[in-house]
């Protein structure tokens, strides 16, 4: 239970903290940094997130359960992408094994 | 309203014998003493059921979401180029105005607790106030790219119909999926946001009422929390949707 | 446990049925056991849609031709039978009513956490069963439950969105119940009633609890896509347009497959509760029956992809799915093994609360077995779209889960009415229920085996005997879960009274009157023993019989 009053110079500090980084994260956007343009803008992201939940959501002067449930929100959301994009992206590695063609003939007919 | 329709937005138990509501500071309300519903033992436990309430109900909201960024990483992965052209054709200028509006309002409504918390009435409803102007904002900016997209042909399954050329590796369908991702994404973000509005306005209405105090604002924490997760979910949709677009 | 003093001497004493009278003072209620009545209205009156589907697919199916309807309006009727009963009776039927009346008592509390919530969750339910009701009506669904892409988004001409919608919005009924009894569990234990002391019931809903929260808003989000994709025609999961269908199925079975765990779960958890106490002993091995029932909870989110083998998938995704799929069965494994070891010495008595969970330990087993089949790829991919699919997971959600909740409604029964049934009906009913269900079910195992696929409305001729055998069951199955209709009706007027305890059983529930009053506590219990404390129960009374009421 968040009995913890957090001050108001921290809140503004945070407040100010996070409209750096998205400004930071709009400036990098037209900086050509290939493949690193998704993971910077992601990190940034998950900073912001990570203020907002421990400052402005108290998460930082919260029980242990609180901080288990939102750890455990984000692996299970982890679990659906992971599994997922493993099975998207897996899908060409498996080439026909060439024995595969000809060499098999359909199974007879059942005699009835 | 029949009396017997009459639901109570808040536990209306009885107010504790020894409301300690009168101890705290000046501008405080007189009468707000504390509502423990029926099945609590106490306040405390009030409190924290309220609070662990709202984060499983986060944790719901996540997965929800999640799903929706489970599949746009999918098809951002299939489809890079034509993802990649949507982004590009979204409003960089108007996407960061709104995150910075949002970041505002989640100051605001952290503002509102901590007032809640020292026992300021006024400034929590101030504070209240201005999450909400904060919010329409965003929700006006919302409509206005909208309404563009609109006269710009972009709207999917309704009027799509891209009037530039398209650049190599983008399909029309593809795109289309790009802009699918967008609307549904923003609009279930702004149906988030509405619905907090809603919220806010109670929370409005009962503290010019004075239910709240320093020893119960739970309500206004705990839509607080409700506040900050829709800001969170739009930290990440304005990376993932305005600016990983190759804009170089 | 003294009973509230009545006004007028002779008088019922005042409990939760009649403190307050009149439909407003059910439909307004926030009494967590009106509530739990609600809904068993509610999903008694699914319970038999859903039925009724099946009986028309079992009649049809006696003959290859296909005796009774045309193969379109069958497909209707798998998919009815299918979504009724997953998402209005399966899913809901032991948290919702068994949950929702027996936590509280159970942890000491007066009531869940969110009470208004819990009412909330009730007219959800009804809502999404509406809709539901709705496309029956207006002519039906023929997707399947899985509601398959790209057939549901585009090609299919049946009410796809109404259906969908019913589904989506009964998935927040289920969410609002998982997250009332997480709190409660959390927050609101009496005073001395530490996790270790709890029934496993509770850990059993606990579980289940988390699976309804983290997996039921992805199905939602998945569900309404589809809802999308139908009205707006863009390719979200349609091939022609750059969709995968494949992206829906694993959204889909990301929730569907834990889903099938929200079933069975509840339904171990009611078992402990019956072992124990017609065993007279604590159940053996306490901690991992609890520790299992969490395992299957997170397992259960890593094995969806076994319902994808043949779609198309990664061959590594599929050997990963393969593999966690062998692992999930271990907890299952681990409970089972506790059961029978519970009952090794016991003092064992054969109510119908005690033949529906032996019942259930059985059926579940070969369920779970038959499952392996399944997990392995290889034999999967025989397998897969047969029948033997159909056994497998009717064997568990039938033979385990509604037996389970048959036995949990045979065993809380007098007190949540305050009267006893007749034990002689409800053993012989249970028994039928036995039969039926095996004819039905095991002739299928063999059908699937030898290649008949499911969800067509005609087949070989060849399969014409074991179909006429397992529609026959059927028909007995059917008979034995009407049985319990009349005999429950009737106890309400005319059974024995029950007192506080006629099973002589451990547990919060079992302290107080019944039927409980509102507030079910007159003050906070304070708990001091472990769970299952039957070693150190007095023995029974010259009076209070084994039997009361048989």
């Amino acid at each position: 239970m968040s009995q913890h009053v957090v001050p108001v110079k921290t809140y503004v500090a945070i407040f100010l903290a996070l409209l750096c980084l998205t400004a930071l994260t709009t400036g990098v956007a037209f900086i050509n940094l290939g493949a690193m343009n998704t993971v910077v803008a992601l990190v940034i992201a998950v900073t912001k997130m990570l203020l907002v939940i421990l400052i402005f959501m108290h998460v930082k002067y919260s029980s242990r359960l609180t901080k288990i449930v939102i750890v455990a929100a984000f692996f299970w959301l982890g679990l659906l992408l992971t599994f997922t994009l493993t099975d998207v992206f897996t899908r060409h590695w498996t080439p026909s094994p060439s024995g595969w063609g000809p060499s098999i003939s359909a199974p007879a007919p059942r005699e009835k | 309203m029949p009396k017997w329709l009459r639901l109570p937005l808040l536990p209306e138990g009885m107010p504790v014998a020894e409301a300690t509501a009168v101890t705290h500071g000046p501008g405080s309300s007189q009468h707000a003493a504390q509502h423990i519903a029926h099945q609590f033992v106490d306040a405390d436990q009030q409190h924290e059921a309220g609070t662990l309430g709202m984060w499983v109900f986060l944790v719901t909201e996540i997965m929800f979401f999640g799903g929706l960024f489970a599949a746009y990483a999918i098809y951002r992965g299939l489809y890079l180029p034509a993802f990649e052209y949507g982004s590009r054709l979204l409003d960089i200028r108007l996407g960061t105005t709104n995150t910075a509006v949002l970041i505002a309002s989640s100051l605001t409504m952290a503002l509102a607790v901590h007032s809640a918390q020292t026992g300021k009435r006024k400034a929590l409803i101030a504070f209240l106030l201005l999450t909400m102007v904060f919010g329409a904002t965003f929700l006006g900016i919302k409509a206005y790219e909208y309404v563009h997209k609109w006269d710009d042909f972009l709207v999917p399954g309704l009027r799509f119909a891209p009037t530039e050329t398209l650049p190599a590796g983008v399909t029309l369908p593809n795109l289309q999926l790009f802009f699918c991702f967008y609307f549904f994404m923003t609009a279930l973000h702004g149906l988030h946001m509405i619905i907090g509005l809603g919220i806010m306005t109670v929370l409005v209405i009962l503290s010019r009422r004075g239910r709240f105090s320093a020893d119960y604002y739970a309500p206004i924490e705990i839509s607080g929390l409700y506040w900050h997760f829709v800001d969170i979910v739009w930290i990440f949709l304005f990376p993932l949707l305005y600016l990983i677009g190759g804009r170089y | 446990m003294s009973t509230a003093v009545a006004e007028v001497p002779g008088a019922r004493p005042v409990n939760y049925l009649n403190a307050k009278y009149g439909i407003r003072s059910w439909l307004l209620t926030t009494d967590h056991k009106r509530i739990a009545l609600l809904y068993l209205v509610s999903i008694t009156f699914m319970f038999f849609i859903g039925g009724a589907a099946a009986t028309l697919m079992r009649m049809h199916l006696i003959t290859p031709g296909g005796a009774l309807v045309q193969p379109e309006t069958y497909n209707k009727l798998f998919s009815i039978h299918g979504i009724v009963m997953v998402f209005f009776f399966m899913i809901p039927s032991i948290p919702a009513v068994l949950g929702n009346f027996l936590v509280p008592m159970m942890v000491g509390a007066k009531d869940l956490a969110f009470p208004r919530i819990n009412l909330l969750s009730w007219y959800i339910y009804v809502v999404g069963a509406l809709f539901t009701l709705y496309a029956i009506l207006a002519g039906g669904v023929d997707t399947g439950w899985t509601f398959y892409t790209p057939y549901s988004s585009t090609y299919a001409n049946s009410h796809v969105i109404a259906a969908a919608l019913g589904v989506f919005i009964s998935g927040f009924s289920s969410i609002l119940t998982g997250l009332n009894f997480i709190v409660t569990i959390h927050k609101m234990r009496a005073p001395g009633l530490t996790w270790f002391r709890m029934p496993l019931f509770l850990w059993a809903i606990y579980a289940t609890s988390i699976i309804m929260v983290l997996g039921t808003p992805v199905v939602a989000i998945t569900i309404v896509l589809v809802a999308l994709e139908r009205l707006l025609h863009v390719g979200i999961f349609d091939p022609k347009l750059g969709g995968d269908p494949l992206l829906f199925q694993h959204l889909f079975w990301f929730y569907s497959h834990p889903a099938v765990y929200i079933m069975v779960l509840p339904g171990m958890g009611v078992v402990s509760e019956l072992i124990a106490c017609f065993s007279r002993k604590r159940i053996f091995g306490y901690s991992f029956v609890a520790f299992s029932s969490l395992a299957i909870a997170v397992i259960s989110f890593l094995v969806w992809g076994h319902h994808m083998f043949v779609t198309g998938q990664s061959i590594y995704a599929g050997l990963i799915f393969s593999l966690l799929s062998f692992l999930v069965a271990i907890p299952s494994a681990i409970k089972v093994f506790n059961w029978t070891a519970t009952l090794y010495k016991g003092s064992i008595s054969y109510q119908a609360p005690m033949l529906y969970g032996l019942g259930f330990i059985g059926l579940f087993t070969m369920g779970g077995l038959t499952g392996l089949f399944l997990a392995s790829l290889a034999t999967d991919v025989h397998l897969n779209g047969t029948y033997f699919i159909v056994a497998h997971f009717h064997y568990i959600m039938v033979g385990g889960t509604v037996m389970a909740y048959m036995g949990g409604l045979h065993f809380w029964w007098p007190k949540i009415t305050g009267r006893m049934y007749s034990d002689a009906w409800a053993r012989f009913a249970a028994l039928l229920i036995f039969v039926g269900f095996n004819l039905t079910f095991f002739p299928q195992f063999m059908l699937g085996y030898l290649g008949m696929p499911r969800r067509y409305a005609t087949y070989p001729a060849e399969f014409q005997v074991l179909n006429v055998m397992s529609s026959a069951g059927a028909s007995i199955l059917g008979i034995g879960y009407l049985i319990p209709l009349v005999y429950f009706i009737y106890s309400m007027r005319y059974g024995p009274i029950a007192g506080p305890n006629p099973w002589r059983a451990t547990g919060l529930e079992w302290q107080t009157p019944s039927p409980p009053p509102t507030e079910n506590f007159e003050e906070t219990p304070v708990v001091t023993e472990e769970a299952y404390a039957y070693a150190q129960m007095a023995p029974p009374a010259a009076v209070a019989g084994r039997n009361a009421g048989g």
